[in-house]
């Protein structure tokens, strides 16, 4: 029979202790999330209404509602998508499919994860540089768009990568067999395979974008622009607002703005970033739950 | 093109050659797009550089390297103004610092509970808030810093003002938590299992197959983990910009108001007229930053890339 020694009874009380130790480090970060999280909304439900998601705002952005942001925020995150999901899907592709493993596809991917890296602020000054005074698009959507797009690309390139490169080897092998070129099996095969995780790449761009504020506020993100009211009213080389940026400006520029209607702004942010990026997970879980393969 | 009737033979397998000269032609327009879009990073990483550079050579014959680099004097505008960004500097080495203090062993030891100690299920669930986290906006955070998290520091620690390094430090740390959370479980995950095993069978609780294998083992990708933080929060423009207290002074304790590199961009570009000295010298601090944090992320790279060669 086994009997428990005092050095196995220490061995296992400090393994209890460890586990606790650790369950309680990984439980400081998530608690207070869903505590912020919770706080946030909580405060800022009561100035959540129909008006305040649908009307101008007024005196300097202290009162009335955030329409005029919400709109920009959607134009910035369409027109910048449509630049980087492009690009960035193509780019996974070369990686993926093109690249052979030797010294430049190392500097390709090392530049990769530099451009992840670049400070946002960089980006801002990089938009501010190029697109604004360079190429003489002003301070403008396309400007704050296009920076916002260069930022996001290695969101899109890494996620891409990992869904081509989740489809096996055969597939491609039987398609190049009946006589394929390379990018008929892409177009045909490949990409049609893993859509959904290139889907999920881009969603979790959207949520990237609708957060950003540094890169804009100098590329083409107003502090205040009115909107009339339909959907297509702000123009390519217009400024426009931007929920970031608004909670920004009304947090420390505008005196006098209520609290509430900082909070109603950062629950409103909140809920679009953690809605999308909800749907990508959720999206993920479905698609790893009817895998072919 | 023959017909595909039952009956007829199976229709010899298509070599390349068979294909029109327009649909060869129009593939290698394709694979040329490809190309380029691959090759695009590499272009964005030097135009970035470039454009920021370009905005803030002019001033470079005037700048004085060691007084950019280590005066505290950030006087932009007076007159004659001084551009002594040692205070920035320090505010965002110093703030950084502190961010890991708390980031790097909350982050390491949730890392090794995800890896580790816990099951499928909570494991799952952890990644997912873990991700959720990551994907809270800076000015968010920035917002909750200043009305959320401000007032209670004033209160507990009885300081005149709640928005200070303490403050940025605490909201960076939660934000650079979830990449050393996730690199360093990679890296964790990464150990082969065979090790595990051994471990156990030597008798070995899973603590100590942690302490004594695994970290090790997995000491590289962990380092790496905390690279890509620190690359992070030295990079974060919002969230500190609202709840340092933006003060370009040499903070004396945790509890003083700092100012970073990335801040003073976000408030003084605004201000600073294209093409003046105020301008340049801005976008000087921008390619600084760059540069730091290009240094930090090739450096988390090829510590990495150590591992795999092994």
């Amino acid at each position: 029979m086994f009997t428990e020694t005092p050095m196995v009874r220490r061995k296992e009380r400090r393994e209890r202790v460890a586990k606790t130790f650790f369950a309680v480090m990984a439980a400081a970060m998530v608690i207070p999330v869903l505590l912020i999280v919770g706080w946030v909304v909580l405060k800022g439900a009561p100035a959540m209404s129909w008006e305040f998601f649908t009307t101008n705002p007024r005196r300097g952005g202290t009162e009335g509602g955030i329409w005029p942001a919400l709109v920009g925020t959607v134009y910035l995150i369409v027109i910048s998508l449509c630049v980087s999901a492009p690009i960035g899907v193509l780019a996974a592709v070369y990686l993926n499919e093109y690249a052979k493993d030797n010294w430049f596809t190392r500097i390709v991917n090392l530049a990769v994860v530099n451009l992840a890296g670049v400070p946002s602020i960089v980006h801002g000054l990089f938009g501010l540089g190029a697109f604004v005074y360079a190429m003489r698009f002003g301070k403008s959507i396309l400007a704050a768009s296009l920076t916002l797009s260069i930022m996001t690309l290695p969101v899109i390139i890494a996620s891409t990568k990992e869904a081509l490169s989740a489809v096996p080897r055969s597939f491609r092998e039987a398609c190049w067999n009946v006589g394929a070129s390379r990018w008929q099996t892409i177009w045909r095969i490949v990409l049609p395979n893993s859509i959904s995780g290139i889907l999920t790449g881009v969603i979790l761009q959207v949520s990237r974008t609708a957060g950003e504020t540094a890169p804009v506020m100098f590329t083409g993100v107003a502090t205040f622009t009115g909107v009339d009211g339909g959907l297509f009213l702000y123009h390519l080389k217009e400024q426009c607002m931007a929920l970031s940026m608004h909670l920004y400006y009304i947090r420390t520029q505008a005196s006098g703005a209520r609290e509430e209607l900082g909070y109603a702004i950062a629950a409103t942010l909140l809920g679009v970033v953690l809605l999308v990026n909800a749907t990508a997970i959720i999206f993920r879980i479905y698609l790893r739950s009817r895998k072919k393969w | 093109m023959t017909a595909t009737s039952p009956n007829s033979p199976l229709p010899t397998l298509g070599k390349p050659a068979g294909r029109s000269r327009l649909a060869v032609l129009a593939e290698k327009g394709i694979e040329l797009v490809i190309c380029l879009c691959g090759i695009s990073a590499i272009i964005f990483v030097f135009g970035i550089f470039f454009f920021v550079l370009r905005e803030g050579a002019p001033y470079l014959p005037h700048l004085d390297l060691g007084e950019f680099l280590f005066s505290a004097n950030w006087y932009p505008a007076s007159d004659p103004a001084k551009y002594g960004a040692g205070a920035l500097v320090v505010g965002t080495l110093s703030v950084t610092l502190l961010a890991m203090v708390f980031a790097v062993p909350f982050g390491l030891g949730a890392a090794v509970f995800v890896a580790e100690f816990c099951g499928r299920r909570t494991r799952e669930t952890l990644k997912i808030v873990i991700e959720l986290l990551a994907a809270i906006p800076s000015v968010v955070w920035g917002f909750i810093g200043v009305m959320v998290l401000g007032p209670i520091i004033k209160d507990v620690f009885q300081v005149p003002v709640g928005v200070n390094m303490f403050n940025a430090a605490l909201l960076l740390a939660l934000m650079s938590v979830p990449i050393i959370v996730s690199i360093g479980e990679d890296a964790l995950k990464a150990v082969p299992d065979s090790y595990r095993e051994a471990a156990l069978a030597l008798g070995a609780t899973r603590w100590q197959t942690v302490y004594r294998v695994l970290f090790p083992a997995a000491k590289n990708g962990l380092l790496a983990a905390v690279l890509l933080g620190v690359g992070r929060a030295i990079g974060e423009t919002m969230a500190v910009l609202m709840a340092t207290g933006h003060s370009a002074r040499i903070p004396d304790s945790i509890f003083d108001p700092v100012q970073t590199l990335t801040a003073t961009i976000a408030v003084e570009l605004g201000e600073a007229r294209q093409g003046s000295e105020h301008y340049q010298v801005l976008f000087l601090i921008g390619v600084l930053l760059f540069t730091l944090t290009f240094i930090v992320n090739l450096t988390a790279d090829m510590v990495v890339k150590g591992i795999r060669k092994k």
